[in-house]
Protein backbone atom coordinates (compact mmCIF):
# COMPACT_ATOMS: atom_id res chain seq x y z
CA UNK A 1 0.00 0.00 0.00
CA UNK A 2 2.98 2.25 0.33
CA UNK A 3 2.84 2.61 -3.45
CA UNK A 4 -0.25 4.75 -2.93
CA UNK A 5 -0.24 7.93 -0.91
CA UNK A 6 -1.50 7.25 2.56
CA UNK A 7 -4.62 9.11 3.61
CA UNK A 8 -3.48 9.12 7.21
CA UNK A 9 -2.45 12.52 8.53
CA UNK A 10 1.25 13.27 8.49
CA UNK A 11 0.82 16.09 11.02
CA UNK A 12 1.70 15.65 14.68
CA UNK A 13 -1.25 14.45 16.70
CA UNK A 14 -2.04 16.17 19.96
CA UNK A 15 -3.07 14.77 23.30
CA UNK A 16 -6.63 16.00 22.94
CA UNK A 17 -7.94 16.03 19.39
CA UNK A 18 -11.21 17.38 18.10
CA UNK A 19 -11.33 14.88 15.23
CA UNK A 20 -10.91 11.99 17.70
CA UNK A 21 -13.93 13.24 19.66
CA UNK A 22 -15.81 13.69 16.39
CA UNK A 23 -15.03 10.09 15.39
CA UNK A 24 -16.44 8.68 18.62
CA UNK A 25 -19.45 11.01 18.41
CA UNK A 26 -20.19 9.98 14.82
CA UNK A 27 -20.26 6.38 15.95
CA UNK A 28 -22.72 7.26 18.71
CA UNK A 29 -24.93 9.35 16.46
CA UNK A 30 -25.07 6.68 13.75
CA UNK A 31 -25.85 4.05 16.38
CA UNK A 32 -28.45 6.28 17.95
CA UNK A 33 -30.24 6.51 14.61
CA UNK A 34 -31.00 2.80 14.99
CA UNK A 35 -32.47 2.95 18.51
CA UNK A 36 -33.64 6.51 19.12
CA UNK A 37 -37.31 5.52 19.11
CA UNK A 38 -37.12 3.26 22.15
CA UNK A 39 -34.81 5.62 24.04
CA UNK A 40 -37.00 8.61 23.34
CA UNK A 41 -40.10 6.67 24.30
CA UNK A 42 -38.76 5.60 27.69
CA UNK A 43 -37.15 8.98 28.38
CA UNK A 44 -40.45 10.68 27.71
CA UNK A 45 -42.89 8.27 29.28
CA UNK A 46 -41.03 7.70 32.54
CA UNK A 47 -40.89 11.32 33.76
CA UNK A 48 -44.43 11.85 32.54
CA UNK A 49 -45.61 9.02 34.75
CA UNK A 50 -43.76 10.51 37.72
CA UNK A 51 -45.27 13.85 36.98
CA UNK A 52 -48.80 12.50 36.68
CA UNK A 53 -48.52 10.19 39.67
CA UNK A 54 -47.01 12.75 42.02
CA UNK A 55 -48.47 15.88 40.52
CA UNK A 56 -52.02 14.64 40.57
CA UNK A 57 -51.88 11.85 43.11
CA UNK A 58 -50.04 13.83 45.73
CA UNK A 59 -51.23 17.15 44.35
CA UNK A 60 -54.78 16.27 45.37
CA UNK A 61 -53.58 16.33 49.01
CA UNK A 62 -51.21 19.24 48.76
CA UNK A 63 -52.12 22.17 46.55
CA UNK A 64 -49.06 24.38 47.14
CA UNK A 65 -45.49 23.65 48.13
CA UNK A 66 -42.81 26.25 48.86
CA UNK A 67 -44.97 28.87 47.21
CA UNK A 68 -45.55 26.93 43.97
CA UNK A 69 -48.54 24.97 42.73
CA UNK A 70 -47.60 21.36 43.42
CA UNK A 71 -47.86 20.29 39.75
CA UNK A 72 -45.45 23.09 38.86
CA UNK A 73 -43.17 22.20 41.75
CA UNK A 74 -42.93 18.59 40.61
CA UNK A 75 -42.94 19.49 36.91
CA UNK A 76 -39.78 21.53 37.31
CA UNK A 77 -38.25 19.14 39.87
CA UNK A 78 -38.56 16.10 37.62
CA UNK A 79 -36.47 17.84 34.94
CA UNK A 80 -33.37 17.08 37.00
CA UNK A 81 -34.64 13.55 37.61
CA UNK A 82 -35.10 13.02 33.89
CA UNK A 83 -31.58 14.30 33.31
CA UNK A 84 -30.27 11.91 35.95
CA UNK A 85 -32.08 8.89 34.54
CA UNK A 86 -31.19 9.62 30.93
CA UNK A 87 -27.51 10.06 31.75
CA UNK A 88 -26.36 7.86 34.61
CA UNK A 89 -28.06 4.62 33.53
CA UNK A 90 -27.17 4.72 29.83
CA UNK A 91 -23.63 5.67 30.84
CA UNK A 92 -23.28 2.77 33.28
CA UNK A 93 -24.82 0.09 31.12
CA UNK A 94 -23.70 1.08 27.65
CA UNK A 95 -20.13 1.64 28.82
CA UNK A 96 -20.01 -1.76 30.44
CA UNK A 97 -21.58 -3.48 27.44
CA UNK A 98 -19.25 -1.70 25.04
CA UNK A 99 -16.04 -2.73 26.73
CA UNK A 100 -17.07 -6.08 28.16
CA UNK A 101 -19.31 -7.65 25.54
CA UNK A 102 -19.03 -5.74 22.27
CA UNK A 103 -15.31 -4.89 22.60
CA UNK A 104 -16.13 -1.61 20.89
CA UNK A 105 -13.55 0.28 22.91
CA UNK A 106 -10.81 -2.12 21.85
CA UNK A 107 -11.56 -1.18 18.26
CA UNK A 108 -11.63 2.55 18.97
CA UNK A 109 -8.45 2.57 21.04
CA UNK A 110 -6.59 0.70 18.29
CA UNK A 111 -7.26 3.79 16.16
CA UNK A 112 -5.54 7.08 17.04
CA UNK A 113 -7.94 7.79 19.91
CA UNK A 114 -6.96 7.78 23.60
CA UNK A 115 -9.08 6.85 26.60
CA UNK A 116 -9.32 10.50 27.60
CA UNK A 117 -10.87 11.43 24.27
CA UNK A 118 -13.09 8.37 24.24
CA UNK A 119 -14.53 9.04 27.71
CA UNK A 120 -14.98 12.75 26.98
CA UNK A 121 -16.82 12.13 23.74
CA UNK A 122 -19.10 9.51 25.31
CA UNK A 123 -19.95 11.84 28.22
CA UNK A 124 -20.57 14.76 25.86
CA UNK A 125 -22.97 12.76 23.76
CA UNK A 126 -24.92 11.50 26.77
CA UNK A 127 -24.98 15.04 28.17
CA UNK A 128 -26.49 16.41 24.96
CA UNK A 129 -29.16 13.72 24.98
CA UNK A 130 -30.01 14.25 28.64
CA UNK A 131 -30.18 18.01 28.12
CA UNK A 132 -32.84 17.40 25.49
CA UNK A 133 -34.72 14.65 27.31
CA UNK A 134 -34.55 16.60 30.54
CA UNK A 135 -36.76 19.28 29.04
CA UNK A 136 -39.57 16.77 28.39
CA UNK A 137 -41.20 16.85 31.86
CA UNK A 138 -41.14 20.63 31.75
CA UNK A 139 -43.01 20.57 28.44
CA UNK A 140 -45.50 18.09 29.89
CA UNK A 141 -45.97 20.46 32.85
CA UNK A 142 -46.53 23.30 30.38
CA UNK A 143 -49.31 21.24 28.86
CA UNK A 144 -50.78 21.04 32.38
CA UNK A 145 -50.62 24.77 32.93
CA UNK A 146 -47.02 25.67 33.81
CA UNK A 147 -46.65 29.24 32.48
CA UNK A 148 -44.02 29.74 29.79
CA UNK A 149 -40.95 31.81 30.62
CA UNK A 150 -37.72 32.86 28.87
CA UNK A 151 -35.66 31.08 31.50
CA UNK A 152 -37.00 27.77 30.18
CA UNK A 153 -34.64 28.16 27.23
CA UNK A 154 -31.72 27.68 29.63
CA UNK A 155 -33.08 24.42 31.02
CA UNK A 156 -31.48 22.18 28.34
CA UNK A 157 -28.13 23.84 29.10
CA UNK A 158 -28.49 23.15 32.81
CA UNK A 159 -29.46 19.60 31.85
CA UNK A 160 -26.33 19.36 29.73
CA UNK A 161 -23.98 20.39 32.55
CA UNK A 162 -25.66 18.13 35.12
CA UNK A 163 -25.96 15.33 32.55
CA UNK A 164 -22.24 15.52 31.80
CA UNK A 165 -21.45 15.01 35.47
CA UNK A 166 -23.87 12.11 35.81
CA UNK A 167 -22.65 10.54 32.57
CA UNK A 168 -19.09 10.72 33.89
CA UNK A 169 -20.33 9.21 37.16
CA UNK A 170 -21.91 6.33 35.20
CA UNK A 171 -18.86 5.76 32.99
CA UNK A 172 -16.53 5.84 35.99
CA UNK A 173 -18.77 3.40 37.86
CA UNK A 174 -18.76 1.02 34.90
CA UNK A 175 -14.98 1.32 34.74
CA UNK A 176 -14.62 0.61 38.43
CA UNK A 177 -17.00 -2.31 38.87
CA UNK A 178 -16.12 -5.76 37.61
CA UNK A 179 -19.63 -7.08 37.14
CA UNK A 180 -22.84 -5.65 35.84
CA UNK A 181 -24.64 -7.20 38.82
CA UNK A 182 -22.81 -4.85 41.19
CA UNK A 183 -24.49 -1.89 39.52
CA UNK A 184 -27.52 -2.45 41.74
CA UNK A 185 -25.38 -1.60 44.81
CA UNK A 186 -24.62 1.78 43.30
CA UNK A 187 -28.22 2.30 42.27
CA UNK A 188 -29.64 1.51 45.70
CA UNK A 189 -26.99 3.13 47.91
CA UNK A 190 -26.07 6.18 45.85
CA UNK A 191 -28.56 7.04 43.16
CA UNK A 192 -31.85 6.30 44.93
CA UNK A 193 -31.07 8.39 48.05
CA UNK A 194 -29.74 11.24 45.93
CA UNK A 195 -32.84 11.02 43.81
CA UNK A 196 -35.20 11.17 46.77
CA UNK A 197 -33.46 13.84 48.85
CA UNK A 198 -33.08 16.47 46.16
CA UNK A 199 -36.15 18.62 46.61
CA UNK A 200 -37.84 17.07 43.61
CA UNK A 201 -41.02 15.83 45.23
CA UNK A 202 -40.94 17.57 48.61
CA UNK A 203 -39.02 20.55 49.96
CA UNK A 204 -36.04 19.81 52.16
CA UNK A 205 -36.62 22.56 54.72
CA UNK A 206 -38.80 20.33 56.85
CA UNK A 207 -36.16 17.64 57.09
CA UNK A 208 -33.80 17.40 60.09
CA UNK A 209 -30.90 19.83 59.85
CA UNK A 210 -28.35 17.09 59.15
CA UNK A 211 -30.26 16.08 56.05
CA UNK A 212 -30.46 19.64 54.86
CA UNK A 213 -26.71 20.04 55.16
CA UNK A 214 -26.16 16.73 53.44
CA UNK A 215 -28.40 17.80 50.56
CA UNK A 216 -25.89 20.52 49.69
CA UNK A 217 -23.51 17.75 48.66
CA UNK A 218 -26.12 16.28 46.35
CA UNK A 219 -25.54 17.58 42.81
CA UNK A 220 -29.10 16.66 41.94
CA UNK A 221 -30.38 19.09 44.58
CA UNK A 222 -28.45 21.90 42.91
CA UNK A 223 -29.78 20.89 39.50
CA UNK A 224 -33.35 20.85 40.82
CA UNK A 225 -32.97 24.30 42.39
CA UNK A 226 -31.31 25.78 39.34
CA UNK A 227 -33.97 24.48 36.97
CA UNK A 228 -36.76 25.74 39.20
CA UNK A 229 -35.17 29.16 39.42
CA UNK A 230 -34.61 29.24 35.66
CA UNK A 231 -38.30 28.67 35.14
CA UNK A 232 -39.68 30.90 37.93
CA UNK A 233 -36.92 33.50 38.22
CA UNK A 234 -33.24 33.42 39.15
CA UNK A 235 -31.97 34.11 42.68
CA UNK A 236 -28.72 35.85 41.79
CA UNK A 237 -25.59 34.55 43.56
CA UNK A 238 -27.45 31.58 44.98
CA UNK A 239 -27.85 30.27 41.46
CA UNK A 240 -24.25 31.03 40.57
CA UNK A 241 -23.43 28.81 43.54
CA UNK A 242 -25.71 26.03 42.25
CA UNK A 243 -24.14 26.24 38.82
CA UNK A 244 -20.66 26.26 40.36
CA UNK A 245 -21.39 23.03 42.23
CA UNK A 246 -22.65 21.37 39.04
CA UNK A 247 -19.57 22.44 37.09
CA UNK A 248 -17.17 21.23 39.79
CA UNK A 249 -19.10 17.97 40.05
CA UNK A 250 -18.86 17.50 36.28
CA UNK A 251 -15.13 18.27 36.15
CA UNK A 252 -14.18 16.02 39.06
CA UNK A 253 -16.26 13.08 37.84
CA UNK A 254 -14.91 13.57 34.31
CA UNK A 255 -11.31 13.16 35.46
CA UNK A 256 -12.24 10.20 37.68
CA UNK A 257 -14.09 8.51 34.83
CA UNK A 258 -10.99 8.84 32.64
CA UNK A 259 -8.79 7.43 35.42
CA UNK A 260 -11.04 4.40 36.04
CA UNK A 261 -11.55 3.69 32.36
CA UNK A 262 -7.82 3.87 31.65
CA UNK A 263 -7.27 1.32 34.36
CA UNK A 264 -9.95 -0.86 32.80
CA UNK A 265 -8.99 -0.54 29.13
CA UNK A 266 -5.20 -0.34 29.17
CA UNK A 267 -3.39 -3.37 30.61
CA UNK B 1 18.00 -4.22 4.44
CA UNK B 2 15.51 -1.37 4.67
CA UNK B 3 14.08 0.09 7.82
CA UNK B 4 11.94 -1.74 10.32
CA UNK B 5 8.17 -1.37 10.57
CA UNK B 6 8.28 -3.01 13.99
CA UNK B 7 11.21 -3.37 16.33
CA UNK B 8 10.78 -5.04 19.71
CA UNK B 9 13.67 -5.65 22.10
CA UNK B 10 13.39 -7.50 25.38
CA UNK B 11 9.70 -6.81 25.86
CA UNK B 12 8.24 -8.12 29.11
CA UNK B 13 4.59 -7.98 30.12
CA UNK B 14 3.35 -9.42 33.38
CA UNK B 15 -0.21 -9.89 34.60
CA UNK B 16 0.14 -10.49 38.31
CA UNK B 17 1.99 -13.78 38.70
CA UNK B 18 1.74 -14.60 34.99
CA UNK B 19 4.40 -13.39 32.58
CA UNK B 20 2.60 -13.27 29.25
CA UNK B 21 5.53 -11.87 27.27
CA UNK B 22 8.94 -12.73 28.62
CA UNK B 23 11.81 -10.97 26.88
CA UNK B 24 10.51 -10.93 23.32
CA UNK B 25 12.66 -9.72 20.42
CA UNK B 26 10.86 -9.21 17.13
CA UNK B 27 11.55 -7.40 13.86
CA UNK B 28 9.19 -6.72 11.01
CA UNK B 29 11.21 -5.31 8.09
CA UNK B 30 9.25 -2.80 6.07
CA UNK B 31 7.24 -4.34 3.24
CA UNK B 32 7.36 -7.88 4.58
CA UNK B 33 4.82 -10.17 6.21
CA UNK B 34 5.94 -11.67 9.48
CA UNK B 35 4.00 -14.53 11.02
CA UNK B 36 3.89 -14.88 14.78
CA UNK B 37 3.28 -18.55 15.30
CA UNK B 38 2.46 -20.12 18.60
CA UNK B 39 -0.18 -22.02 20.54
CA UNK B 40 -2.85 -20.30 22.58
CA UNK B 41 -1.26 -18.60 25.56
CA UNK B 42 2.14 -18.11 23.92
CA UNK B 43 1.80 -14.33 24.24
CA UNK B 44 0.79 -13.46 20.67
CA UNK B 45 -2.29 -11.42 21.53
CA UNK B 46 -0.49 -9.59 24.34
CA UNK B 47 2.24 -8.70 21.84
CA UNK B 48 -0.39 -7.34 19.48
CA UNK B 49 -1.95 -5.28 22.27
CA UNK B 50 1.44 -3.84 23.21
CA UNK B 51 1.91 -2.64 19.63
CA UNK B 52 -1.21 -0.46 19.89
CA UNK B 53 -0.37 0.58 23.48
CA UNK B 54 -3.48 -1.17 24.76
CA UNK B 55 -1.06 -3.08 26.91
CA UNK B 56 1.99 -1.25 28.28
CA UNK B 57 5.18 -3.29 28.45
CA UNK B 58 6.78 -3.58 31.89
CA UNK B 59 10.24 -3.73 30.35
CA UNK B 60 11.88 -3.48 26.94
CA UNK B 61 11.81 -1.23 23.89
CA UNK B 62 9.07 -1.12 21.30
CA UNK B 63 9.10 0.87 18.08
CA UNK B 64 6.36 0.99 15.47
CA UNK B 65 7.04 2.77 12.15
CA UNK B 66 9.88 4.58 13.84
CA UNK B 67 7.67 5.83 16.69
CA UNK B 68 8.63 4.96 20.20
CA UNK B 69 5.94 3.22 22.29
CA UNK B 70 4.01 3.98 24.36
CA UNK B 71 5.01 7.68 24.16
CA UNK B 72 4.30 8.17 20.45
CA UNK B 73 1.74 5.44 20.14
CA UNK B 74 -1.05 7.67 18.90
CA UNK B 75 1.04 8.71 15.91
CA UNK B 76 1.90 5.08 15.23
CA UNK B 77 -1.75 4.03 15.48
CA UNK B 78 -2.71 6.66 12.90
CA UNK B 79 -0.56 4.82 10.35
CA UNK B 80 -1.47 1.27 11.42
CA UNK B 81 -4.49 -0.87 10.67
CA UNK B 82 -5.57 -3.39 13.29
CA UNK B 83 -7.63 -6.51 12.66
CA UNK B 84 -8.58 -7.86 16.08
CA UNK B 85 -9.11 -11.48 16.92
CA UNK B 86 -12.53 -10.78 18.40
CA UNK B 87 -15.09 -9.35 16.04
CA UNK B 88 -15.92 -5.90 17.41
CA UNK B 89 -17.98 -4.53 14.54
CA UNK B 90 -21.08 -2.51 15.33
CA UNK B 91 -23.67 -5.17 14.59
CA UNK B 92 -26.67 -2.88 14.37
CA UNK B 93 -25.00 -0.67 11.77
CA UNK B 94 -24.65 -1.35 8.06
CA UNK B 95 -21.42 -2.34 6.37
CA UNK B 96 -20.97 1.18 5.04
CA UNK B 97 -21.76 2.85 8.37
CA UNK B 98 -19.10 0.73 10.08
CA UNK B 99 -16.54 1.95 7.55
CA UNK B 100 -17.76 5.54 7.82
CA UNK B 101 -17.12 5.64 11.57
CA UNK B 102 -13.53 4.57 11.01
CA UNK B 103 -12.91 7.16 8.31
CA UNK B 104 -13.55 9.67 11.09
CA UNK B 105 -11.47 7.85 13.69
CA UNK B 106 -8.57 7.70 11.21
CA UNK B 107 -8.90 11.41 10.34
CA UNK B 108 -9.59 10.92 6.65
CA UNK B 109 -10.41 14.36 5.25
CA UNK B 110 -14.04 14.92 4.33
CA UNK B 111 -13.28 15.13 0.60
CA UNK B 112 -11.66 11.67 0.63
CA UNK B 113 -14.15 9.78 2.81
CA UNK B 114 -16.36 8.54 -0.04
CA UNK B 115 -13.39 7.24 -2.02
CA UNK B 116 -11.88 5.59 1.02
CA UNK B 117 -15.12 3.73 1.76
CA UNK B 118 -15.54 2.66 -1.88
CA UNK B 119 -11.97 1.41 -2.04
CA UNK B 120 -12.40 -0.59 1.18
CA UNK B 121 -15.72 -2.06 0.00
CA UNK B 122 -14.16 -3.08 -3.28
CA UNK B 123 -11.12 -4.63 -1.71
CA UNK B 124 -13.23 -6.72 0.68
CA UNK B 125 -15.66 -7.55 -2.12
CA UNK B 126 -18.58 -6.15 -0.15
CA UNK B 127 -19.87 -3.55 -2.60
CA UNK B 128 -23.24 -5.20 -3.02
CA UNK B 129 -23.58 -5.55 0.75
CA UNK B 130 -22.96 -1.93 1.66
CA UNK B 131 -26.45 -1.42 3.07
CA UNK B 132 -26.66 -4.75 4.87
CA UNK B 133 -26.67 -4.67 8.64
CA UNK B 134 -23.64 -6.45 10.07
CA UNK B 135 -25.74 -8.92 12.06
CA UNK B 136 -27.13 -10.18 8.73
CA UNK B 137 -23.68 -10.97 7.29
CA UNK B 138 -22.05 -14.41 7.18
CA UNK B 139 -18.98 -15.07 9.33
CA UNK B 140 -16.68 -14.75 6.33
CA UNK B 141 -18.16 -11.44 5.24
CA UNK B 142 -17.88 -10.06 8.76
CA UNK B 143 -14.22 -10.98 8.82
CA UNK B 144 -13.68 -9.34 5.43
CA UNK B 145 -15.36 -6.21 6.73
CA UNK B 146 -13.15 -6.29 9.81
CA UNK B 147 -10.11 -6.31 7.50
CA UNK B 148 -11.58 -3.61 5.24
CA UNK B 149 -12.20 -1.42 8.28
CA UNK B 150 -8.52 -1.68 9.21
CA UNK B 151 -7.45 -0.64 5.70
CA UNK B 152 -9.78 2.28 5.14
CA UNK B 153 -6.92 4.79 5.66
CA UNK B 154 -4.28 2.89 3.63
CA UNK B 155 -2.07 2.03 6.60
CA UNK B 156 1.65 1.41 6.21
CA UNK B 157 1.51 -1.43 8.72
CA UNK B 158 -1.27 -3.94 9.32
CA UNK B 159 -1.58 -5.98 12.51
CA UNK B 160 -3.65 -9.10 12.06
CA UNK B 161 -4.46 -11.04 15.21
CA UNK B 162 -5.53 -14.57 14.25
CA UNK B 163 -7.27 -13.34 11.10
CA UNK B 164 -8.91 -16.63 10.16
CA UNK B 165 -9.59 -18.24 13.52
CA UNK B 166 -12.86 -20.13 13.66
CA UNK B 167 -13.59 -19.87 9.94
CA UNK B 168 -14.21 -22.78 7.59
CA UNK B 169 -11.42 -23.68 5.13
CA UNK B 170 -13.01 -22.11 2.08
CA UNK B 171 -13.48 -18.75 3.78
CA UNK B 172 -9.98 -19.00 5.16
CA UNK B 173 -8.54 -19.30 1.65
CA UNK B 174 -10.55 -16.31 0.54
CA UNK B 175 -8.99 -14.26 3.32
CA UNK B 176 -5.52 -15.54 2.52
CA UNK B 177 -5.93 -14.18 -1.00
CA UNK B 178 -6.94 -10.84 0.48
CA UNK B 179 -3.95 -10.72 2.83
CA UNK B 180 -1.57 -11.86 0.10
CA UNK B 181 -2.84 -9.08 -2.11
CA UNK B 182 -2.25 -6.58 0.68
CA UNK B 183 1.34 -7.73 1.00
CA UNK B 184 1.93 -7.54 -2.74
CA UNK B 185 0.88 -3.89 -2.59
CA UNK B 186 3.73 -3.18 -0.24
CA UNK B 187 2.15 -2.94 3.23
CA UNK B 188 4.11 -4.34 6.16
CA UNK B 189 2.19 -7.04 7.99
CA UNK B 190 2.47 -8.69 11.37
CA UNK B 191 0.10 -11.62 11.62
CA UNK B 192 -0.33 -13.82 14.63
CA UNK B 193 -1.69 -17.27 13.98
CA UNK B 194 -1.76 -20.74 15.37
CA UNK B 195 -2.43 -22.26 11.96
CA UNK B 196 0.81 -23.63 10.57
CA UNK B 197 -0.44 -23.54 7.01
CA UNK B 198 -1.40 -19.89 7.29
CA UNK B 199 2.09 -18.94 8.41
CA UNK B 200 3.71 -21.13 5.73
CA UNK B 201 1.67 -19.62 2.93
CA UNK B 202 1.63 -15.96 3.82
CA UNK B 203 4.68 -15.12 5.88
CA UNK B 204 8.08 -14.12 4.51
CA UNK B 205 9.47 -14.69 7.96
CA UNK B 206 8.07 -16.68 10.84
CA UNK B 207 8.80 -16.16 14.49
CA UNK B 208 7.88 -19.10 16.65
CA UNK B 209 6.69 -18.02 20.06
CA UNK B 210 6.49 -20.14 23.15
CA UNK B 211 5.88 -19.04 26.73
CA UNK B 212 6.23 -15.37 25.81
CA UNK B 213 9.55 -15.71 23.95
CA UNK B 214 10.71 -16.00 20.37
CA UNK B 215 12.30 -19.44 20.12
CA UNK B 216 13.18 -19.32 16.41
CA UNK B 217 12.98 -16.84 13.56
CA UNK B 218 13.49 -17.29 9.85
CA UNK B 219 11.89 -17.93 6.49
CA UNK B 220 9.54 -20.94 6.83
CA UNK B 221 11.62 -23.09 4.46
CA UNK B 222 14.89 -22.23 6.21
CA UNK B 223 13.43 -22.96 9.62
CA UNK B 224 12.21 -26.34 8.46
CA UNK B 225 15.56 -27.27 6.93
CA UNK B 226 17.54 -26.04 9.89
CA UNK B 227 15.50 -27.64 12.65
CA UNK B 228 13.75 -30.63 11.05
CA UNK B 229 15.85 -31.51 8.01
CA UNK B 230 14.46 -32.34 4.57
CA UNK B 231 12.41 -35.41 5.13
CA UNK B 232 10.65 -37.23 7.91
CA UNK B 233 9.11 -40.68 8.15
CA UNK B 234 6.06 -41.62 10.11
CA UNK B 235 5.62 -44.98 11.78
CA UNK B 236 2.11 -45.99 12.76
CA UNK B 237 1.26 -48.55 15.39
CA UNK B 238 -0.15 -49.18 18.87
CA UNK B 239 1.38 -47.13 21.70
CA UNK B 240 3.90 -49.84 22.83
CA UNK B 241 5.21 -50.10 19.28
CA UNK B 242 5.52 -46.30 19.07
CA UNK B 243 7.52 -46.29 22.30
CA UNK B 244 9.89 -48.89 20.82
CA UNK B 245 10.32 -46.82 17.69
CA UNK B 246 11.10 -43.74 19.76
CA UNK B 247 13.70 -45.64 21.76
CA UNK B 248 15.28 -47.03 18.60
CA UNK B 249 15.39 -43.60 16.96
CA UNK B 250 16.91 -42.10 20.10
CA UNK B 251 19.57 -44.86 19.89
CA UNK B 252 20.49 -43.63 16.43
CA UNK B 253 20.57 -40.05 17.71
CA UNK B 254 17.49 -39.09 15.66
CA UNK B 255 14.87 -36.54 16.59
CA UNK B 256 11.28 -37.72 16.95
CA UNK B 257 7.91 -36.34 17.77
CA UNK B 258 4.57 -37.93 18.49
CA UNK B 259 1.73 -36.98 16.19
CA UNK B 260 -1.19 -38.66 17.92
CA UNK B 261 -1.34 -42.04 16.18
CA UNK B 262 2.22 -42.12 14.90
CA UNK B 263 5.81 -41.21 15.61
CA UNK B 264 7.55 -38.90 13.16
CA UNK B 265 11.31 -39.36 12.80
CA UNK B 266 13.37 -36.60 11.21
CA UNK B 267 16.04 -37.48 8.63
CA UNK B 268 15.66 -41.20 9.21
CA UNK B 269 17.80 -42.11 6.15
CA UNK B 270 15.86 -45.27 5.39
CA UNK B 271 16.29 -46.83 8.83
CA UNK B 272 12.57 -47.46 9.35
CA UNK B 273 11.34 -49.47 6.38
CA UNK B 274 7.70 -49.81 7.57
CA UNK B 275 7.14 -46.12 7.49
CA UNK B 276 5.63 -43.42 5.36
CA UNK B 277 8.00 -40.81 3.96
CA UNK B 278 6.94 -37.19 3.85
CA UNK B 279 8.60 -33.77 3.61
CA UNK B 280 9.28 -32.06 6.92
CA UNK B 281 7.12 -29.08 7.73
CA UNK B 282 6.81 -26.12 10.03
CA UNK B 283 4.72 -28.14 12.43
CA UNK B 284 7.70 -30.49 12.98
CA UNK B 285 9.86 -27.48 13.75
CA UNK B 286 7.30 -26.09 16.08
CA UNK B 287 6.88 -29.28 18.11
CA UNK B 288 10.60 -30.02 18.16
CA UNK B 289 11.41 -26.54 19.43
CA UNK B 290 8.64 -26.05 21.92
CA UNK B 291 7.59 -29.54 22.90
CA UNK B 292 4.05 -28.26 22.47
CA UNK B 293 1.39 -29.56 20.15
CA UNK B 294 -0.38 -27.10 17.96
CA UNK B 295 -4.00 -27.41 16.85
Amino acid sequence: MSAQPTAAPQRRLHRFEGPALAGVLVREVVNFSSFWRSTTFSSTVQPTIYLLAFGFGFGSLVSHVAGYRYVEYVGTGTVATAVLFSSVFPAMFSTFVKYQFQHTYDAILAAPVDTEELVTAEALWIAVRSGVYGAVPMLVAVAFGLPLSWGMLLVPLIGFVAGFGWAAFGIGTAGLLKSIDSFSYVTSTVITPLFLVAGTFFPLNHLPEGWQIAANFNPLFHAVELVRHAVFGFHGWVDVGHLGVLVVFALVLWRLAIRFMERRLID
Amino acid sequence: MGSLAIRIRGAVKRYGPITAVDGLDLDVPEGTCVGLLGPNGAGKSTTMRMLTAQAIADEGELEVLGYELPRESKQARAECGVVPQLDNLDTTLTVEQNLLVFTYLYRIPRSQRRDAIERALKMANLRDRRDTRVDKLSGGMRRRLLIARALVHLPRLVLLDEPTVGLDPQVRQELWALIDNLRSEGASILMSTHYIEEAERLADTVTIMSHGRAVATGAPRDLVREHAGREAVEVYGPPPRLAEVEAEAAGHGLRTRRTGTSVAIMEADGRFPDSIRRPTNLEDVFVLLTGEEIE
